[in-house]
């Protein structure tokens, strides 16, 4: 998006209604039409999104039940950040400050890193291997037979997927492996490890979960953008004697990248968001938590809304700069309308 | 030209590689579900699902060992009968079993000119007896049963309805399948909120995506654009407030409120999506249709739905795949009072500790509908996943 969509996309949000493009000229409506119409979708909206989303921010400075400011949790002989205490507990502490080598090593174990972790390996994972099986399953004869397999976790929950997983990793006994990894590890020699519970590797587990089920939604979606590369162009780079791998990194990846973008900053969102991987596999323990279990545990077992909510709050700002990306992205598609 | 053909046919092999490879990553694991699920329990923790391929003697050790004089059912020697369990209490381990196998009896081997199990074989030996069961059949569909009445005994719900052992929240009928405990209760209770879950976010989104396509108001992009950015809010951020509210109005825990939450919770990508298809319908139509004298209402009723039933059908296979998937906020709004498929499973792996037997069929269970109505509608979802995420 350059300059210019933006300046489109202003003159669209400014467009008098009166000259709205696609909308009839004869028809002839009451002024309180359109808003019965939309009545019931906007009242459930804003009692389910609208008004938690006010409400959650201020809880986030509240204490343990709702009813007094947050400042009134401060310790004496801490350092205290007043009515934002909620969020010196969110942000800090998992931390450990007393060196910063020791600030690292606590940064990449809490929820923060794992996110960052799971954000940048899963995107990549999905993205990655969905286009690349679009493009390979592109020359096959049974391409829609296997972009089905790819695609079929899509229909599947995250808890039964979960379970699935959670058997492949299974620890059983010296004698006796059940789990299909620490089958194949014990057959190459090797000596079974308790996945799940091994902190380093753990995450990265859950992560082949995680791509595991949204490769077929990336795979589907840049599917559908490669069919869309008009045959000419390429078929002129094959004349010019370019190779298949030049052609695809020159001409093909060019084009479709707004939809890579869209894709990525889709699971991108995604993966902020996701919660029922780790809650089912882990809980959570053994240095595998996320922001959005993190969120949940506050909440929901220690019963901590201050806290709770404040965890909340620094998940959506953490997505705030796609939720703007996506409204500009919406208003540039407005203005080529 | 052959040497072409040929040259084409062996580039081609790598591919063809490559993407058999990926299949098989993706589709090994649910077939390691599948197949785990239909074992008996004890083959589940002392054999992996893949040896059900492999393995030649059927029943296991004790088909090799015994079963040559105890018969294949245990009973062919009235002196030593392998069903009383009076008999089997006597060895309930590998050690004393090896104990007595290595002793004469009547002035014989006990095992004539076979040779001894080993320790494991022993081990297997001696499970499998102590499980009732002297020849276990390689598959079973017992887990099923067990998973769908909540059976969380040590033997199977048939073994235990046939001695009348069970347990007393077992009452060996058809109520069972009601039993809180169960995925068959679940399963009820999944369908229970999911249906509603998806018709009503499509109906409030078709009358809101017509407003949006179709009819002139003022802020009409700026609402639009507003309700682009809510696609995105996570769910997390509404819980709280929402199970306050609740608690005073006395929702939770019931189906109105998990209805509820899910609907205004799937509008915002709901209304884009139906204001995206419907917007794309051709202008004409509605001119003709007003020219004609058709109220608003005649026109949504009589042209728009019949006419966005594609969008419908896309956007009800996504609202229910979702609902039924959902487990964070059945977690929260629902929890055990009305437990659904997602939160029974999690229960059995989180608090319960099911085995593996159990927790493979539920899992299979709640995969199961899911499924049918992927591979039954797949040209669907996918147009609707492109609608959502691609075109604008």
């Amino acid at each position: 998006m350059n300059a210019q969509d933006v300046s489109k996309a202003r003159a669209v949000l400014k467009k008098p209604s009166t000259s709205a493009p696609n909308i009839p000229r004869i028809m002839k409506q009451g002024k309180l039409t359109p808003w019965l119409y939309l009545l019931p979708a906007l009242v459930l909206m804003s009692f389910f999104i609208v008004y938690p989303m006010i409400t959650t921010i201020g809880l986030s400075f509240s204490n343990k039940d709702g009813t007094a400011s947050a400042a009134t949790t401060c310790r004496p002989d801490q350092t205290c950040w007043g009515v934002f205490e909620n969020y010196h507990y969110a942000l800090t502490s998992e931390f450990d400050f007393s060196s910063p080598g020791a600030f690292w090593t606590s940064f990449w174990k809490s929820s923060y890193g794992n996110n960052i972790t799971w954000m940048i390996l899963m995107t990549a994972g999905t993205v990655g291997i969905g286009l690349a099986f679009a493009v390979l399953a592109d020359r096959v004869k049974y391409e829609a037979l296997s972009k089905a397999i790819i695609f079929m976790p899509m229909a599947i929950s995250f808890v039964g997927a979960g379970i699935i997983w959670k058997f492949v990793y299974d620890f059983g006994t010296q004698n006796v492996q059940i789990g299909l990894l620490n089958a194949l590890v014990t057959a190459f020699g090797g000596d079974p490890v308790a996945w799940l519970s091994r902190p380093g590797i753990n995450t990265f587990l859950l992560i082949v979960v995680g791509v595991w089920i949204w490769t077929g939604f990336c795979m589907t979606i840049l599917a559908a953008a490669l069919k869309s590369v008009p045959d000419e162009i390429l078929e002129a780079a094959r004349v010019d004697g370019a190779t298949e791998w030049v052609t695809f990194w020159r001409i093909t990846v060019p084009i479709i990248m707004p939809t890579i973008l869209v894709v990525v900053t889709t699971m991108v969102i995604n993966v902020l968001k996701l919660f029922d991987i780790v809650y089912v596999m882990t809980g959570g323990n053994f240095g595998t938590n996320v922001i959005a279990n993190r969120m949940y545990t506050e909440m929901y077992k220690n019963f901590n809304i201050g806290r709770g909510t404040a965890v909340a709050v620094v998940l959506v700002v953490a997505i705030i700069p796609f939720i703007y990306y996506n409204v500009r992205r919406f208003l540039a598609q407005e203005a080529i309308r | 030209m052959n040497r072409d053909r040929i040259n084409k046919l062996l580039s081609q092999v790598p591919i063809h590689f490559i993407i058999i490879f990926t299949i098989l990553v993706w589709i090994v694991p649910t077939f390691g579900l599948l197949i785990t699920s239909l074992r008996p329990s004890q083959d589940i923790n002392s054999t992996g699902w893949w040896t059900v391929f492999t393995s030649q003697k059927a029943g296991g050790p004790y088909a090799q060992y015994c079963a040559a004089c105890h018969g294949a059912d245990g009973k062919a020697l009235p002196a030593a009968d392998l069903t009383d369990p009076n008999v089997i209490a006597k060895y309930p381990r590998s050690l004393q079993l090896l104990a007595l196998l290595r002793k004469d009896i009547n002035g014989q081997p006990h095992m004539g000119d076979i040779s001894l199990p080993s320790a494991q074989e022993a081990a297997d030996i001696a499970s499998s007896l102590k499980s009732g069961g002297v020849t276990t059949p390689r598959f079973t569909i017992s887990n099923y049963v067990d998973a769908l009445v909540g059976y969380r005994g040590t033997r199977t719900y048939a073994e235990d309805c046939r001695d009348h052992t069970q347990a007393t929240d077992i009452h060996c009928d058809i109520s069972d399948m009601l039993n809180p405990r169960g995925m068959g209760r679940a399963f009820l209770n999944s369908l229970l909120v999911t249906i509603p879950a998806t018709i009503l976010p499509i109906l409030f989104a078709a009358f809101a995506g017509y407003a949006f396509a179709w009819l002139d108001f003022r802020g009409r992009y700026l609402l639009f654009a507003l309700l682009v950015g809510l696609q995105v809010v996570p769910l997390q951020m509404t819980l709280v407030p929402i199970s306050r509210l609740y608690a005073q109005m006395g929702l939770n825990g019931t189906f109105l409120g998990v209805w509820l939450f899910h609907t205004g919770f799937g509008l915002p990508y709901a209304i884009y999506l139906m204001r995206n298809f419907l917007g794309a319908l051709p202008n004409d139509l509605f001119e003709a249709a007003y020219i004609d004298g058709a109220s608003h209402w005649t026109v949504f009723y009589r042209l728009v739905l019949p006419l966005a039933m594609p969008a419908i059908a896309s956007l009800g296979i996504f609202q229910f795949l979702w609902v039924w998937n959902d487990l964070l906020v059945a977690l929260v709004f629902l929890g055990g009072t009305t437990p659904v498929m997602t939160y029974q499973i999690s229960n059995m792996v989180t608090s319960l500790g099911a085995g593996w037997h159990l927790l493979t069929a539920a899992a299979f269970l709640s995969m199961l509908l899911p499924m049918i109505v992927f591979f039954s509608l797949q040209r669907y979802f996918v147009r609707g996943m492109l609608a959502g995420a691609v075109k604008g």
